[in-house]
Parts: structure tokens; sequence; C-alpha cells
């Protein structure tokens, strides 16, 4: 039985492995003092420099994160109102639209890329940042609304019922009743959305014109000649993914020690 | 609460809009010939009749074969690691399965790009293996390469189900099975193996159907020449302009996957 558990430990550490080395060698060399992406030569900031001073990568960082903010915004509010008039519907209505839904889900990213596409150039839309935000936006909203709406149906109806008899108005009632109690759902939808928009690579990459790009175009475009400044981009953004991701962890645990003591 | 019955209204206009339309447009490319602009349009099936030609077939065969192999591979390799990570205690799984969603959160494009640094031609790995006196050798630009790529970034999509039906399964089966005397063996194959395949066909679909359609993956550590479905659609859509005919494979693309999902959906029913 022993042999097994270290059989198991060995297993795990060389899987993790197999997952984080790139991820590791990806940071290190953002540190490199020369341009090789496989000799380490000496510790350095220069890459780091140089992307502060890379003004078409700081116009891509804006990008990704305006789009990722309007994107989460539009999406969560579209989501959950949708989540919750789906309860209310027929069930023939509620059972179209998710399965409408599931399409930009199931669908491989290019198929939904290319639809795009073909819908901005029928209709004479040009391609460009409004292009590539609607696009983020209709990716995005079916994540939402598939986390919310499992929190809506488990909601107790009579809990709503009850404020409303004791005089609240829907909006009072949707307010203070439905969106604390559907609260871990929306949140989910929220981190969901902002990570799906911020590291959305083919969908932009279809969708965009005018010299619009986002961070992963711009990583794409480099990508075609040893360039370090990419690795600092990425220590950058994987930094703070990793942050957030822990914090959210955390926060989690801290709620759920708190709720059994 | 009747009037709440009314706002899903914005999201059907959208949806009808944004997702149902689009896919039309892809039906309406698929089956007419005549141009990118949709002005002097004919009905017809030249688009798909172009598959008779040997070069597009053979781009199919190869990605359905490197999604079956990169499948399989997952399979092998994530069912352990979600079966080990499932027998620790439940406040190391939840930090053990973390470790294994965060590589996902982060962008699959810089993933792939640090790959093409440990394994190109004078990358770490090489230079690690002649450290050690051993030969380079050359895996940049070829299946294998393609396939480290794709395994990397989709095992965590088979580990994660596996992991959440192995963990949901009633435990006191297990017991059961041991009382009357079976063995480990035997327990696993009979109960923990059968009662985790919910999460083991949700496994296999997710990164099947991700890997038949992937494009960068196989377009960096593959190289340009590499095609596989989803380069031969890139190709046509932003290179060659012939949104007709990818569009006409963007379809066929769409059905195959509805057509696993529904194969996978009935064994799942069934088993």
């Amino acid at each position: 039985m022993k042999k097994l558990k270290v059989f198991g430990m060995a297993y795990i550490v060389l899987a993790y492995m197999f997952f984080y080395i790139p991820i590791v060698v990806l940071m290190v060399f953002s540190f490199n003092s020369s341009k090789s992406l496989t000799k380490f030569t000496g510790f350095s900031f220069r890459w780091y420099q140089g992307l502060i001073q890379d003004s078409e990568i700081m116009k891509a960082v804006g990008v990704s994160l305006s789009i990722a903010c309007i994107a989460t915004i539009v999406a969560t509010i579209l989501g959950t109102i949708t989540a919750i008039g789906l309860t209310k519907n027929r069930r023939f209505i509620r059972e179209l639209i998710l399965s409408i839904n599931d399409f930009p889900v199931i669908n491989p990213d290019i198929v939904t890329a290319i639809a795009l596409m073909l819908l901005f150039s029928s209709m004479n839309i040009e391609k460009g940042y409004f292009t590539m935000l609607l696009s983020h936006i209709v990716f995005c909203t079916p994540y939402v609304i598939t986390s919310v709406y499992p929190k809506v149906r488990e909601l107790d109806a009579n809990l709503v019922n009850a404020a409303l008899d004791l005089g609240a108005t829907p909006f009072y009632a949707l307010r203070k009743v439905i969106i604390p109690l559907i609260k871990p759902g929306i949140f989910a939808g929220i981190l969901l959305s902002f990570s799906m928009s911020f590291d959305d690579f083919v969908i932009s990459y279809f969708v965009t014109g005018n010299g619009v790009k986002n961070i992963s175009i711009i990583v794409y475009n480099m990508t075609k000649r040893t360039n370090p400044t990419i690795n600092a981009l990425s220590t950058i953004v994987i930094s703070v993914i990793v942050v957030l991701l822990v914090i959210v962890n955390v926060f989690s645990a801290v709620k759920k020690k708190k709720e059994i003591v | 609460m009747k009037h709440l019955k009314n706002i899903i209204r914005p999201y059907i206009v959208w949806s009808i809009i944004m997702i149902v339309v689009p896919l039309l447009l892809v039906f309406l490319y698929a089956f007419t010939v005549g141009g990118n602009s949709l002005v002097n349009i004919k009905f017809s099936f030249d688009n798909f009749k172009r598959f008779s030609d040997i070069v597009y077939l053979e781009v199919f065969i190869k990605s359905f074969r490197i999604g079956l192999l990169t499948t399989a591979i997952c399979f092998v390799l994530g069912y352990p690691l979600a079966y080990i990570i499932s027998r620790f205690k439940e406040s190391t799984q939840s930090i053990l399965i973390l470790f294994v969603t965060i590589p996902m959160w982060i962008n699959m494009l810089l993933r792939t790009y640090a790959w093409i640094s440990i394994i190109s031609q004078n990358g770490i790995l090489n230079s690690f293996l002649n450290k050690l006196g051993f030969d380079s050798i050359n895996i940049m630009y070829t299946d294998t390469a393609v396939l480290i790529g794709l395994v990397c970034n989709f095992l965590p999509l088979m580990v994660i189900p596996i992991h959440t039906s192995l963990t949901k399964m009633d435990k006191t089966l297990i017991e059961a099975a041991h009382d009357l005397g079976a063995n480990e063996v035997q327990t696993f194959f009979n109960i923990t193996f059968k009662l985790s395949m919910p999460g083991v066909i949700n496994g296999v679909f997710i990164v099947f159907i991700t890997s038949i359609s992937a494009f960068i993956i196989p377009k960096l550590l593959g190289g340009g020449q590499y095609m596989l479905i989803g380069n031969i659609i890139e190709t046509q859509f932003l290179h060659v302009m012939d949104w007709n005919f990818g569009s006409a494979i963007s379809l066929i693309l769409i059905v195959i996957i509805i057509a696993i999902n529904r194969v996978l959906k009935k064994f799942d029913l069934e088993g």
C-alpha cells in the first residue's frame, strides 16, 4: 500500500511538471539579459522596460482590458436578467433559448468566429473595436446564463412571494431577495466571462480590423520571431490571473469555514 | 411575478441576431456559389463536391487521427491523475484541482509559445540532452510536437469531469463490493470505473472536439504547412477569401460535432 502511495505522489509531481514547466520557462526567460529563449545569460529587467516603451503593446493591453470589462458587465446584466426570466416561461421557450444559448459554448471557437465574421460583413459593419466587443458579449453571455440559471431554479419561489405579500415592489424583491440568493452564480459568471474575454484569441482574430489588436493578437504576431518582450508581457498577465484566482479561492474557503462555524 | 416573464425578450432578440442568423449565414454560404458579397448568389453543391479532392480528405483524416490520439493520451494520463487526486482528503483535493485549473485560465497561445522554446532545434530540451551526453532530438514541426501542445493544453479538460464523477459517486457501493469479497482490482473495474463513465464521456467529448477544431496549436508547433480542419477554415476565410468553401468545411465540422454529441449522449444513457 505504501508503495502505491509513493507512486501516486510521483505521478502527481510529474503531471504538474508537465503543466507548469512551460509556464515557468516563459516567466524565467522574461528576466534574461540576452535575447535568447534557451540560454539564461543573466538577470535583467530590459524586456519589461521594452514593454512599457512599446506603445503598440500598451494599446493592446488597453483594448483587452476595456473589452473584457465592458463585455463582462453587459453579459452579466443580460445573462442574469435572462436566467431569472427563463424560469417564469413555458418549458418550450425555456428549452429553446437554452439550446440556442449552448451553440457558442459547444461550437468550436473557429466556427463562432467565422459565423460572426459573415454576419458583420453581410450587414456592412466595418470590422474593428466595436465588432470585437459585440462578439465578446456574444460568447460571454451564455456562460453567465449557464452559471446563474441553476441558482435561480434552486430559489424558493415562496421567498419572493413572501416579499411581495409584505409589500415589496417587484424591483425591490429582485434587489433584496433574488439577487442576494443567486450571487454565487453571478460571481462565477463574472469570473468566467472576464477570463474568457481576456484570453480570447480565435474569435478576436477573425472579427477585428482597422489595426485593432488585443493582447492575444499581439502575442500571435510576435511568435513569428524570438522576442522576450512577449515573455515579460506573459509574466505580468499570468501573475495577475494567478493572484486573482488564489484570492477568489482563499476568499471562498474562508467563507465556507465561517458558515460551518 | 408574471411580469418577469417578459424580461427575456432582449436576449431572445439578441440571440436570434447574434447566434442564429450567423449560423444561418454559414448554411447559406455553404450551399451557394457566387463570391463573398451575396449579391448574385446561386444555389449549388459545388463546395461539397470539392471534398472529393484527395487533399481535403487527407486533412480530415489527419485531423481525426490527431484528435483521437490526443483524446486517447489525455484519457490514459488523465484518468490516473483524477483517480489519485480523488483519494486525498477533501481540503487537499480542492488545492490539487485548483492547480489543474490554473493553467486553463492562462492563455493557450502563451503556453504553446512556451513549448516552442523548449522543444525547438536549439531549445532547452536539446541543450539539456546534450549536457547529459545524448544526441539532440528533432520533434519541432512534427506530429509529436503538435500532440505535446494539444495534450498539455487539453489534459485539464479530461481530468476535471472525471474527478467530479469520482468524488460524486456513492462510496457505500465500494464498501459493499469489498464486503462481498471483491478485491481492489475487481472493485475498481466493476464499480468505480463504471460509475465514473459520465465524467469519462464528458472529458472524451470535450477533448476530442477541441482538438479536431484546434488551429493555433498545430500552426505554431506544426509549422505553417501543417494543415488540420481548423487551419483550412482559417486559410479559406482570411487568405484565399473563398468564404463559400470555408463555410462548407465549417458546416461539416458542426455536423460531425453534433453527431458525436448525440452518440455519446446515447451511450451515456444506456451505460
